[in-house]
């Protein structure tokens, strides 16, 4: 088979592990990385699972590999944080099968808490460093680097970024090759990283980093397109594209294989051409390497730390030429919102009435953070909310806690919430959690996990039960509360607010994009009875503004008929549609 | 030579749609195409964006501030708010709908009187047209984007048959009728 189409940069990664014989993938889901997962879940011959978290996920790769077969472990880059330790044992131990780990960058933070630099990753885990600039580098990126890591014996990181992963473009697509399944041999002087493994292991590293160095100045992964003289360009991963477009003339070292650097390559590139420039988003790492060696070569002074890096400004820094456009027009912003009918913004509302702290944490449900619910203190990361309740209360007083709640996502609780509440029994907390259970994981797009039902590849599966979960590990008290009913859920928040033990309440209700059945015909205002009082829109729902009587009105293409309003309105005018 | 083509809106509009069609529609031009738009956070009732870009070599999959030749807005103060996306020549496209950002619902900032008046004044060529309401005459308020792709078709120079083809391809058979008269709706609005 040999066609032509149109895929994003996820699809591409996905195919490309098909094609290369990948047999097993395990992920946690997180923008801009999800759609890899997905994709390869929908292929008969890859075993793929939705792991609790990016550490369980880095783990099941690693066996996979260890035990004869390629394997991949997809995230985003905040992920690796969480993934970092098996991370960073594997590149000691080696593999034995292929094993990929692709970290999705988000540099501008389109869906993210931080925009890190995980080509530092590399680096601190010493292991060899892939960047694709489009769909087709992505497919063919990834067989090429199950080859080194299996040539090599390492893990080998493939780092994309948002505008790769999200983007499409033309790509050619092959048959799968299958992989013979390589023997299992017991090795401990390899895999049992005893201090006294480790120690030569450690040897090791440094000896196959020297090897890859070489590897990448052979490599075809990077290539110089030698143009004019004047202008000579260092750049990996998309950015490649915006330098094709903004300087057509330019000569360019393009970074495939973009660590270990090849420094000869570097070295004779630098002396080829007049003025040399590397450009990289987030950090200088690639600068600071090459300066290093005693070359000139110019970067940040051009280029931004924070945020991403535009044609339009490669154009400005290095050609010197501006496009004329149309000044920018003064345009209120629209900030993301809780969703029409969102089980949230129940629970958010009561929250926000009764004024407590909230540590929160990831998913949609940060949303709760925004106006007009402003409820929610703090976010850190995923899982977060439980010990930064637990520390608050260490730090003022069981008191404090009285006015405290933590609030969690269903798969967020999953992924890293639950030693929070371990420790908060053992630790004797009277913390409050909520944990959001809108029956899926839905931020991303709404992959399945643990709690509900189905795996990966949409097979039923056996259900971990939330409440048994947080029973097990000591709290007592676990209540149940539908977050559409704004009274029972006002009444349970209250109840464990002022419990002198670690208390979880479950507010269980599906996504309303999940369970569509929930959605009903559009609420409207009875005029007559509105009084404009505004009691209506503290729940922050899009759906709702005013007219120019000043009195309320409900968007009938967005409403879904929740119902929230009608529970908040004082005075009966909010009325069921037909 | 690049077409440059924005598609924006407010998340849950159905953008997602459209760009699909137009890029399919792109593609099946035989020239090289590349798509870019943003998932996650931003699709919660945020501001959104879909880049089409297609021509012999495309290298960049986004959009130049002042290189698009066409913006289609699903949305008015989106349309706005890209604007400068859009060359001096360039054709804006604007379904005259309003929503309400979540600071204009709070009350800290007010959605403007004069959007459309400020379109009209800082570009050449623009059509507005209530597309929700041609979509609702067709049977459904969600074939919108395929009212707006209807009008967009018209200034551009592709056939009309491959439109019809890649829509039959891409929507679901028990609302195509609605989205290809949606479509046909669309074309019959450039003429007013």
């Amino acid at each position: 088979m040999m066609s032509k189409v149109l895929l994003t940069g996820n699809e591409a990664v996905a195919r490309g592990a098909y094609e290369a014989g990948v047999k097993v993938l395990s992920a946690y889901p997180g923008t801009p990385s999800t759609e890899i997962p997905e994709n390869m879940a929908k292929y008969d011959e890859i075993y793929a699972e939705w792991a609790p978290n990016e550490k369980v996920a880095m783990e099941v790769a690693i066996g996979a590999a260890v035990g004869g077969v390629r394997s991949m472990v997809t995230m985003k880059h905040v992920g690796v944080n969480v993934a970092a330790d098996p991370l960073f044992t594997s590149s000691y131990t080696g593999i034995n099968g292929g094993l990929v780990i692709v970290s999705a960058d988000d540099p501008g933070m389109h869906s993210s808490q931080d925009e890190q630099d995980n080509r530092y990753y590399a680096r601190f885990a010493k292991i060899p460093m892939i960047e694709p600039a489009d769909s087709q580098e992505c497919l063919d990126f990834v067989k090429e680097a199950y080859e080194i890591s299996e040539k090599f014996d390492t893990p080998v990181f493939m780092r994309m970024t948002t505008r790769v992963c999200h983007s499409q473009s033309l790509v050619e697509v092959h048959d799968r090759k299958e992989q013979e399944l390589k023997p299992y041999v017991k090795d401990a002087s390899k895999y049992v990283v005893m201090p006294a493994v480790a120690r030569k292991r450690h040897a090791v590293v440094e000896q196959r980093l020297l090897e890859l160095q070489k590897f990448s100045e052979e490599t075809s992964l990077n290539r110089v397109e030698m143009n004019s003289k004047e202008v000579g360009i260092i750049v990996s991963g998309v950015l490649y594209q915006y330098v094709k477009e903004a300087l057509p003339e330019a000569s360019i070292l393009k970074l495939g294989f973009s660590w270990p650097l090849p420094r000869k390559k570097i070295e004779a590139f630098a002396a080829s051409v007049k003025d040399l420039y590397v450009v990289e988003e987030l950090d200088p790492l690639i600068e600071q390497e090459v300066k290093s060696w005693g070359i000139a070569i110019s970067g940040k002074e051009h280029f931004p730390r924070c945020g991403e890096v535009f044609t339009e400004m490669i154009r400005q820094e290095i050609a010197g030429d501006c496009l004329q456009c149309k000044e920018e027009s003064a345009a209120v912003g629209r900030p993301p919102v809780l969703c029409p009918g969102c089980p949230h913004r129940g629970i958010f509302y009561v929250l926000s009435k009764l004024k407590v702290n909230v540590t929160g944490d990831i998913g949609c449900y940060s949303l709760g953070a925004t106006p007009p619910l402003n409820a929610m203190d703090i976010i850190i990361c995923m899982g977060a909310s439980i010990g930064l309740a637990h520390g608050m209360e260490k730090a003022r007083g069981k008191e404090f806690s009285k006015h405290t709640v933590a609030v969690i996502g269903d798969s967020t609780f999953m992924h890293s919430g639950i030693t929070g509440i371990i420790n908060a029994v053992y630790n004797q907390s009277n913390i409050t959690v909520v944990i959001m259970d809108n029956r899926i994981t839905a931020m991303t797009g709404h992959q399945d996990n643990p709690t509900t039902g189905f795996n990966a590849k949409g097979e039923p599966a056996p259900i971990v039960d939330i409440e048994g979960i947080c029973r097990a590990c000591g709290v007592k008290r676990v209540q149940v509360v539908d977050p559409a009913d704004i009274e029972a859920t006002m009444k349970a928040v209250k109840e464990e607010l002022v419990a002198e033990e670690p208390s979880v309440i479950i507010t269980r209700r599906p996504c309303i994009l999940l369970d569509k059945k929930q959605m009903k015909p559009a609420f409207y205002i009875n005029k007559e009875k509105c009084t404009g009082c505004g009691m209506c829109m503290k729940s922050g729902c899009p759906c709702i503004g005013k007219d120019e009587n000043g009195k309320a009105e409900i968007n009938d293409s967005t409403c879904v008929g929740c119902g929230l309003c009608m529970q908040l309105c004082p005075f009966g005018a909010i009325e069921k549609g037909e | 030579m690049v077409k440059n083509i924005l598609i924006v809106g407010v998340g849950g509009q159905g953008t997602i749609l459209a760009s699909r069609i137009l890029s399919q529609v792109a593609l099946s031009t035989g020239q090289d195409v590349k798509v870019s738009e943003i998932h996650g956070m931003s699709q919660r009732g945020g501001s959104v964006v879909t880049q089409v870009r297609f021509g012999d070599k495309v290298y960049s999959p986004i959009i130049e501030p002042g290189t698009a030749d066409m913006i289609m807005a699903f949305e008015k103060l989106e349309a706005l708010r890209w604007l400068h996306w859009l060359k001096e020549d360039g054709q804006i496209i604007v379904n005259d709908q309003k929503m309400n950002p979540m600071p204009v619902v709070t009350g800290v900032a007010k959605y403007p009187d004069d959007v459309l008046e400020q379109i009209r004044s800082k570009c050449k060529n623009v059509l507005i047209f209530d597309a929700l309401h041609a979509a609702r005459d067709c049977g459904s308020d969600k074939a919108a984007n395929v009212v707006l792709l209807g009008a967009l078709s018209k200034y551009m120079n592709i056939d009309r048959e491959t439109w019809i083809t890649v829509i039959t391809k891409l929507v679901p058979q028990k609302f195509l009728q609605v989205n290809l008269d949606a479509f046909a709706a669309g074309e019959a609005l450039t003429e007013k």
